[in-house]
């Protein structure tokens, strides 16, 4: 921005305008969804786990990511692996972030959203579709998920599938644990592995 | 390629500043939405490197000189005198004093003056914006400045709060 000795003739020009910019915001999201050109709405969300970032396409949610992901890295990468198109619009996260209350408050098991799972291929999606098997308060470890998932021996491969959950605690791999019964690594960190683990043993 | 949002709000209020530069408070904000939904729908082809700022504005211009010639359509024809802002300000309006005296200058001067003094554009990108030689897009903008300063009193100067 150039600062020129004019400027002081411009001075009675808002240089930010909150109202007006929050209001035109709104508008942008409200038209870019009726024109079909709201590709990535994301909005972030308080949680006993942390704030946890929420993306939905119009196919679903897409991702879900702790604060340690950083957000604002998260959503480079999606605006290269979905679309650039990406506005803060809360109105289409409502649904789950009215589940994620109720789970977190003890009174969801199942989230009943639609998914969108573009970002895992391969191995790693069948990984993750198996995972809402694993019942709310239940666990299995590695060894069974991979056995479950058609490959017995792809323990590690179940690993970095869980470790690369683009939806974690919606789709559960907080529930895949080490054989030994601990914890074993996750994408939120040991201690919000161990606060889900507790909530849902409750 | 940056998300969206992030260019909503890097140069949201810039692009505000100058649609109402250009075209006073009350299309201001319909040039803005529609410059912002018509960028939302180019961005993904927008080449890596572009000058974000400079594309926003060149949208504008487009999006401004719609709404000049819709209002143009539905303004009744008036022989002598044109319609004075002040008579149609909205009571929230930003400034009166300022927009008088911007709407008194020709288009493309108003628009230079905007470009390069609001966003900090180059002559030559404010002269392939709104077509013409650069030299031209400089005279437009010192002209533009030269008949404000003329017109237009700052509130500062008219309160006598500064020398």
């Amino acid at each position: 921005m150039m600062t020129m000795p004019e400027d002081h003739l411009f001075d009675a020009l808002p240089v930010v305008d909150e109202d007006a910019n929050r209001r035109l915001h709104a508008w942008l999201v409200a038209a870019a969804a009726r024109d079909g050109l709201l590709d990535v709405a994301y909005r972030t969300l308080e949680t006993p786990v942390g704030t946890l970032l929420l993306a939905a396409t119009e196919q679903g949610l897409v991702r879900v990511a702790y604060d340690r992901e950083d957000h604002d890295a998260v959503l480079t990468t999606l605006a290269a692996a979905v679309s650039p198109r990406i506005l803060a619009a809360p109105a289409r996260l409502d649904p789950v972030v009215r589940q994620l209350a109720e789970y977190f408050d003890g009174g969801r098991r199942v989230f009943e959203v639609p998914l969108d799972f573009r970002l895992s291929k391969g191995f790693r999606r069948a990984v993750l579709s198996h995972l809402p098997d694993i019942a709310y308060g239940r666990t299995e470890s590695y060894a069974q998920v991979a056995a479950a998932a058609g490959s017995p021996k792809a323990v590690r491969a179940v690993g970095t599938a869980c470790a690369t959950n683009p939806l974690p605690v919606v789709v559960p791999c907080h529930r895949v644990v080490r054989s030994d019964g601990s914890f074993g690594g996750y994408v939120g960190g040991e201690d919000a592995k161990r606060t889900l683990l507790t909530l849902e043993a409750a | 390629m940056r998300p969206f949002e992030q260019i909503v709000t890097e140069y949201g209020p810039v692009v505000l500043r100058v649609c109402r530069a250009v075209l006073g408070p009350v299309d201001a904000e319909d040039a803005w939405s529609e410059t912002f939904l018509s960028a939302l729908k180019a961005y993904p082809e927008l080449p890596d490197g572009a000058n974000v700022e400079a594309w926003l504005v060149r949208i504008a211009h487009r999006k401004a000189i719609d709404v000049i010639r819709a209002s143009a359509r539905r303004a009744v024809p008036v022989e002598d005198l044109p319609e004075t802002p002040s008579t149609s300000r909205p009571p929230d309006a930003w400034d009166g004093d300022l927009w008088d005296a911007l709407a008194r200058l020709p288009d493309k001067q108003r628009a230079a003056v905007a470009y390069h003094y609001l966003a900090g554009l180059p002559y030559k990108e404010i002269a392939d914006i709104i077509g013409g030689q650069t030299d031209a897009a400089r005279r437009a903008a010192a002209d533009g400045v030269k008949t404000l300063r003329a017109t237009y009193r700052h509130p500062a100067e008219v309160e006598g709060a500064t020398p």
